[in-house]
């Protein structure tokens, strides 16, 4: 294993619901890539959903209990001596359960009396001491350092036009967000490290229609429309993610949007941790490309990137 | 002919529950229409968000008949930009939950098809229930 900075880390990992089903592809080239720079994500004991969406009402403490219960576990992995001592962060690769969890945690440390009532209820679960700090995987490797990348990557992805899509929950509200919610630019900086060229867009913040995808897919199906749309208009030819919502919305709604515009052209749309593996040289069954809609192979081999 | 407005108790009362609910000060919204001009679903919404906060403000219960509360996805878009630090997303959120507290949902796990059920991802489900469901 490469060690960047003679630095290991050892940390504890959420990896929430949708990495263990649809969103593999996500999470093994991000586990995989994480080892080539010397990042051992050790996945949370007894980690369970945090529940998705935030809950936004003052009186609703009950859907904070999960994201809090989430914190007590990364705990338990400290005083197990299971990651790095002194270790107090959580990572997660999910942008939905990035702000969730982080929202719980805001919540608790600006109201001491909820802590104390989650506290309460969970009577024989150890209290939650409010130390943990939920972090997301972009922030990991801007801490270790994008050259550092850079030096690592075996192959560069030789101006592959890449639109970063930051969606929603990477962002905003302002408290949980890890860059500035209107001009971003951890992503542009992550895909440069790895040899691709972002390109500059509008839609790189706009909601992809979210959890309408369930019960009014027509709404995602025309913000999904408009979103690729703008990334092509600015040259991209693919666009990367880093959630399992916009990434079902982007990439397997391009299934429901020819149906209705016949005339649409498909775009591939990736993980940011596919391309990341990509680039590190991590052995090809990781890339979990056979869970992509949109054949994500035809525009790499194009590239000469992949062989055939 | 303009239009009278009227302030009775119960809509004073329902503003009251609402800023309770949502934490946040509606009387402070100054109707500049920063909302409503970014939300990247407001061509979905029957009124606007700046005019859902208005009713609210002036105790206009007919909001609660407006389809914007259910399709505001909770997006913050609106939250980072509003000049005076409003967060509609919390006030969308509050007007969900008195609804949804009277043990109506607003949408049914039926109306999924059996085919759209295999392929549709455990974070859309789960959120989707958590937003649309009491
Ligand atoms: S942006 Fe803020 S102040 Fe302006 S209309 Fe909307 S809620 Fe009111
Ligand atoms: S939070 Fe709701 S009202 Fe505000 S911009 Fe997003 S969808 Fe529109």
């Amino acid at each position: 294993m490469s060690v960047i900075n003679n630095k290991k880390i050892k940390i504890s990992y959420f990896p929430g619901c949708t990495l263990k089903t649809t969103a593999k592809n996500l999470e093994i080239s991000a586990i995989e890539s994480a080892k080539k720079l010397g990042i051992e994500m050790v996945e949370l004991s007894k980690w369970n959903c945090c529940g998705v969406v935030a809950s936004l009402t003052s009186d609703d403490l009950m859907k904070h209990l999960a994201p809090v219960r989430n914190l007590i576990r990364v705990q338990e992995m400290q005083k197990n001596k299971l990651v790095d001592e002194g270790e107090n962060r959580l990572l997660t690769l999910c942008s939905m359960c990035f702000n969730t969890l982080k929202l719980s945690n805001k919540r608790i440390h600006e109201n001491n009396e909820d802590l104390i009532s989650l506290n309460n209820f969970m009577y024989l679960e150890e209290d939650y001491e409010g130390e943990v700090e939920v972090i997301h995987f972009f922030e990991l490797i801007k801490e270790i350092g994008f050259e550092k990348v850079k030096e690592q990557a075996k192959t560069t992805l030789k101006d592959l036009k890449i639109a970063p899509y930051y969606g929603c929950m990477l962002l905003r509200p302002k408290e949980v967000g890890l860059d500035d919610a209107e001009s971003p630019n951890i992503m542009e900086n992550f895909i440069e490290s790895i040899g691709g060229t972002a390109i500059e867009w509008e839609a790189k913040s706009r909601c992809c229609g979210s959890y309408h995808t369930v019960n009014n897919k027509h709404i995602v199906i025309n913000l999904a429309k408009s979103i690729i749309e703008n990334a092509r208009k600015n040259g991209a030819e693919t666009i990367i993610t880093t959630c399992p919502l916009c990434a079902f919305n982007l990439d397997s709604r391009q299934k429901d949007i020819i149906e209705e515009f016949p005339d649409f052209v498909p775009m591939p749309i990736f993980y940011f941790s596919q391309l990341m593996a990509l680039a590190l040289g991590v052995e090809e069954k990781y890339f979990g490309f056979d869970d992509n809609y949109i054949d994500p192979k035809k525009i790499l081999e194009e590239k000469g990137l992949l062989s055939n | 002919m303009p239009k009278k407005l009227k302030f009775d108790y119960k809509g004073s009362e329902f503003l009251d529950k609402i800023v309770k609910l949502s934490g946040e000060i509606i009387t402070l919204c100054d109707q500049c229409g920063t909302c409503s001009a970014g939300c990247p679903f407001v061509e979905e919404m029957d009124i606007t968000p700046s005019q859902i906060m208005r009713k609210v403000l002036i105790g206009d219960m007919e909001v609660m008949d407006s389809q914007t509360m259910w399709i505001c996805a909770s997006c913050f878009t609106c939250t980072v930009r509003c000049p005076r630090k409003l967060d509609v997303s919390k006030v969308s959120e509050a007007l969900r939950q008195v609804k949804l507290r009277q043990a109506v949902d607003k949408m049914d796990i039926s109306d999924i098809s059996a085919e759209e059920a295999k392929r549709l991802p455990v974070i859309g489900l789960v959120s989707s229930f958590r937003k649309l469901t009491g």
